[in-house]
């Protein structure tokens, strides 16, 4: 293992630390929302996954960095 | 201790080598012939076309009242995309475009699938061009409605000079609003797709080889630890399944929503 192969792995996991604490605080909500209002779920769940998508694509977008 | 790390380093001199950008390039099926840009990723991708027009014209032939188990099947696909993304995302006048969102999550599960079937085993969306061309496709869509609702100024102006705002905001906003819809849209649903079935198969890719890796080596201490490598391999499988079907799902979700933008006349 030389520094370079380890300095791409290295730096997604830094990037992958903020999109991990956002799609938790995304599915905390989510869950809390569902536990005190059940029927509201199919409201919830499009907006639920829509900023699931937003926030992942920053993880995504480090992992492709990672490989460039 | 010190002589049998040395010796295991003599005898496994090549290596573990991790799966990388490599393994995502196909030789050419037939080499040397005008079809030399036949690759298996493509093979694919027209087999997920057949599977999703066979799985669908064989579903709507019959049409019966009370549907049997395949029928089922097919309308409950249909039905989960026309009333959990049209008709709750878009709203009104829906109907439209319920054929491009249900061929569109169909074609991307079934080609996401791939990665976990057997004997194909790879995603073909994990090569950028194709979700390019899907994401191309949904952009294509979306500006459509958006031009033929206010016309080509009207519709940019919507987009980009938004009511209500301070006027100092929008020297700033208008750039960003713009660059969102024209660019960072298509890319950012191309680019969510590709990472994700690439990282997936990445993941089962270590795994796999890297249990069979640990099996065939000499040191007695790795042949014991390859049935848990192996074993998550298995569980990734099952979890990758389910990443599958989610981002064709989140892709539909995404492009429907840029639809019900469009169309809808406030920004």
């Amino acid at each position: 293992m030389d520094k370079i192969s380890l300095a791409g792995p290295l730096v997604y996991a830094i990037a992958a630390i903020g999109p991990g604490i956002g799609i938790g605080l995304i599915f905390a909500a989510y869950v809390s929302g569902v536990a005190r209002q059940p029927e509201a779920n199919n409201i919830l769940r499009p907006i639920a996954f829509l900023g699931f998508a937003l926030v992942e694509i920053l993880a995504l977008i480090g992992l492709v960095f990672a490989f460039l | 201790m010190s002589s049998t790390v040395l010796a295991l380093t003599h005898t496994a001199d090549p290596g573990f080598e991790p799966p990388g950008i490599a393994d995502f390039n196909f030789p050419p099926i037939f080499p040397d012939t005008p079809f030399d840009f036949v690759t298996k990723p493509l093979l694919a991708s027209v087999l997920a076309a057949i599977i999703v027009f066979v799985f669908f014209t064989l579903g709507a032939r019959k049409g019966a009242l009370v549907p049997g188990r395949f029928q089922f099947a097919v309308e409950s696909v249909y039905t989960f995309i026309r009333n959990g993304i049209a008709r709750d995302v878009i709203g009104h006048d829906f109907a439209k475009y319920v054929p491009y969102l249900v061929t569109v999550f169909a074609f991307i599960s079934v080609n996401n699938l791939f990665g976990i079937i057997p004997l194909i085993q790879f995603p073909t969306l994990a090569r950028f061009g194709f979700p390019l061309v899907l994401a191309i496709c949904s952009w294509l869509i979306y500006l459509g409605i958006g031009i033929r609702r206010a016309g080509f100024f009207g519709y940019f102006k919507s987009i980009m000079f938004p009511p209500g705002l301070p006027v100092f905001i929008y020297p700033l906003l208008a750039p960003i609003e713009l660059i969102q819809v024209l660019v960072v849209r298509p890319f950012s649903l191309a680019l969510r797709l590709t990472a994700n079935m690439f990282a997936g198969h990445i993941l089962l890719l270590l795994f796999t080889l890297g249990g069979t890796y640990m099996l065939t080596n000499e040191s007695l201490v790795l042949k014991l630890l390859a049935p848990f490598s192996l074993a998550g391999a298995i569980g990734l499988t099952s979890f990758e399944a389910f990443i599958e079907v989610l981002q064709a799902y989140i892709f539909t979700l995404l492009s429907a929503l840029y639809i019900a933008e469009a169309m809808s006349d406030e920004h």
